[in-house]
């Protein structure tokens, strides 16, 4: 069990100072680490290395104290057994595969150390790159190498920083399933950042929200994410419609609330939230989430049915993006199949469809 | 021919003392945070911008024997320090300093911090970080650092001829040997020698910069993985 409880005050670039407040308990296994660039997650995971000095706090592992401004306790990095992975992977450019991984084992026999060297990069499936120099392997081959090279040194903590940015997803998930095979038998925690919706979603066990130096929020990944309660927080989570409205009349015995949306006609009914008539608020919903019809739609259980003009059409790899004005504009994500089949082009009038329960409150 | 082999020997004395010398003082620039560390600096920089003749100066008037270098030597070696080779050592390392430092500085900053906080986590102090990360990386200053220490001492002349003198193979080195050529109307041996000089300096940056590509690295590899 890893504890936290730190506060570091940042000067960033533009001279607006920033806190890092944060107090949390990281079990075995993997927690995730959530939110916007600039929320202070690489500067959190800094200080539990030992790389950063913490104004104040206290962080442990098990019993073990790290640091303790209390009693001035503060073990250096190479002290405290932490295994770091940076985003940038910092593998030696220099040094072989095989003399990265061993960096870290200087103190051991050369016959314990190539076997555990062995064994790390057999487990990472990257044993045949050995003899390797980092810039002759792939993307991929290098975030392994970098993983088997933090855990060979059998740590009781692994930090990662967004260390499989840039990969496919099939790629991720073949990494994360050896991770996870090592961690079966070691059972340390891992601290694992992202601001990215897919890797919470490929590796979901807990995770811990953080924005402005602060955790908003934690909980398994369906519940923050598919839900979140802040802004920036939708929008770090892939909601692309962020909309403003004002509550006109809350419907308790149904459930819902209706809400004029900014300066248009459109009313929606969504979930109720804490808010009250004449409120301003914010609704969060996903482009994927909105159904689009070329004919005005009936018998349905959706209560939202918003009519509207296409603005624009816009192929996106395997997705179009579509923009509709409906009073307050929309952004929908169809398929290129479907825009096809609905003969989806400029000006065409539309009807889109919002499931109560995709449209979510969400504060500033 | 005396005064060329005087010349080369002067140059590696050099280019060794400023490598041994200068490395850990560069470490120490490129890494601490004393306020006062812009002072070092200029004194380092400082022979880039004095005629030698002022530095030569100075430092005959401190290897002199009333001079505190001087005094210090006699007492130690039982024999004054101007005038010979020793103290034409003395004066070259000072007056190629900066030529020594600011590559190997330059090579010391440049290598990516992240990098050194990964060796840290990893359990490595700070000499074991220096040794298998921080100086293989910089190969290139190191030998870059060495290159112009040499070609810089085996070029000077003003500091030379201030502080050595003209004593035919003690402090007679060849670009004063080619002065006194010239001076004395042996164009012939002048031209020789002057080109001996240009050959060798050639030699060396070509085979220097050469190795800088690609072969350095890997006899440094080779030696770092022991």
């Amino acid at each position: 069990m890893l504890s936290v409880q730190i506060r570091k005050e940042l000067q960033r670039a533009n001279s607006s100072s920033f806190v890092l407040d944060v107090t949390f308990e990281i079990p075995p296994g993997i927690t995730i680490l959530f939110g916007p660039s600039g929320a202070g997650k690489s500067t959190l995971l800094d200080c539990v290395a030992g790389l950063t000095k913490p104004d104040a706090g206290r962080i442990s592992i098990g019993g073990e104290l790290l640091f303790d401004s209390a009693s001035g306790a503060n073990l250096s990095p190479q002290k405290r057994r932490i295994a770091y992975v940076f985003q940038s992977l910092a593998l030696f450019p220099h040094m072989s595969v095989e003399a990265n991984v061993s960096y870290g084992l200087a103190n051991l026999p050369p016959d314990e150390r190539r076997a555990r060297v062995d064994a790390a990069l057999t487990a990472f499936h990257v044993e045949v790159l050995k003899a390797r120099k980092p810039a002759a392997i792939s993307g991929g081959e290098r975030q392994r190498v970098a993983l088997a090279r933090s855990l060979v040194t059998s740590p009781r903590v692994l930090l990662l920083d967004e260390p499989l940015t840039g990969l496919d997803a099939q790629l991720k998930s073949s990494i994360i399933d050896d991770l996870r095979a090592w961690n079966s038998a070691q059972r340390i925690p891992i601290v694992y950042v992202t601001h990215s919706r897919e890797e919470v979603d490929a590796l979901g066990e807990r995770v811990i929200a953080i924005d402005h130096g602060c955790v908003i929020d934690s909980g398994p990944p369906q519940q923050i994410l598919d839900a979140p309660r802040r802004k920036r927080l939708a929008q770090a989570a892939g909601f692309e419609n962020l909309l403003q409205g004002k509550v006109m009349d809350l419907r308790e015995s149904d459930g819902v609330m209706r809400i004029r949306l900014e300066a248009s006609e459109c009313e929606i009914e969504v979930p109720l939230g804490y808010a009250m008539p004449g409120d301003l608020v914010r609704i969060a919903v996903r482009a994927g989430d909105i159904l689009l019809a070329t004919e005005r739609p009936r018998g349905l259980s959706a209560r939202n049915v918003l009519e509207g003009r296409i603005d624009s059409i816009e192929q996106r790899g395997t997705i179009v993006v579509t923009r509709v004005d409906c009073g307050v504009n929309f952004t929908v994500h169809v398929t290129p199949g479907a825009a096809r089949a609905l003969e989806l082009s400029p000006q065409r009038k539309v009807w889109l469809v919002l499931k109560t329960h995709s449209c979510h409150l969400v504060a500033d | 021919m005396e005064a060329l082999f005087l010349s080369i020997k002067l140059a590696l004395c050099v280019s060794a003392i400023l490598l041994a010398c200068g490395i850990p003082l560069a470490y120490w620039l490129a890494n601490s945070q004393w306020r006062g560390k812009f002072l070092l600096e200029s004194v380092v920089a400082l022979p880039l911008v004095l005629p030698p003749t002022v530095l030569g100066f100075y430092l005959l008037v401190a290897m002199g024997p009333r001079g505190p270098l001087g005094r210090l030597w006699q007492s130690a070696f039982g024999h004054g320090l101007a005038f010979t080779f020793g103290g034409l050592v003395i004066a070259s390392v000072i007056y190629s300093a900066p030529f020594a430092i600011q590559p190997l500085l330059f090579a010391f900053e440049n290598v990516d911090h992240e990098l050194l906080a990964a060796s840290a986590v990893l359990g490595a102090g700070r000499l074991r970080t220096f040794w298998r990360v921080i100086l293989p990386l910089s190969v290139p200053g190191v030998v870059t650092a060495l290159v112009f220490s040499f070609a810089h001492t085996i070029g000077e002349f003003g500091v030379v001829l201030m502080v050595g003198g003209n004593l035919p193979g003690i402090t007679r080195t060849v670009s004063i040997d080619i002065y006194d050529r010239v001076q004395s109307l042996e164009y012939a041996q002048a031209s020789h020698l002057s080109l001996a000089l240009l050959a060798i300096s050639f030699a060396v940056l070509a085979i220097v910069y050469g190795m800088n590509r690609k072969v350095g690295r890997r006899l440094w590899a080779i030696w770092a993985a022991k």
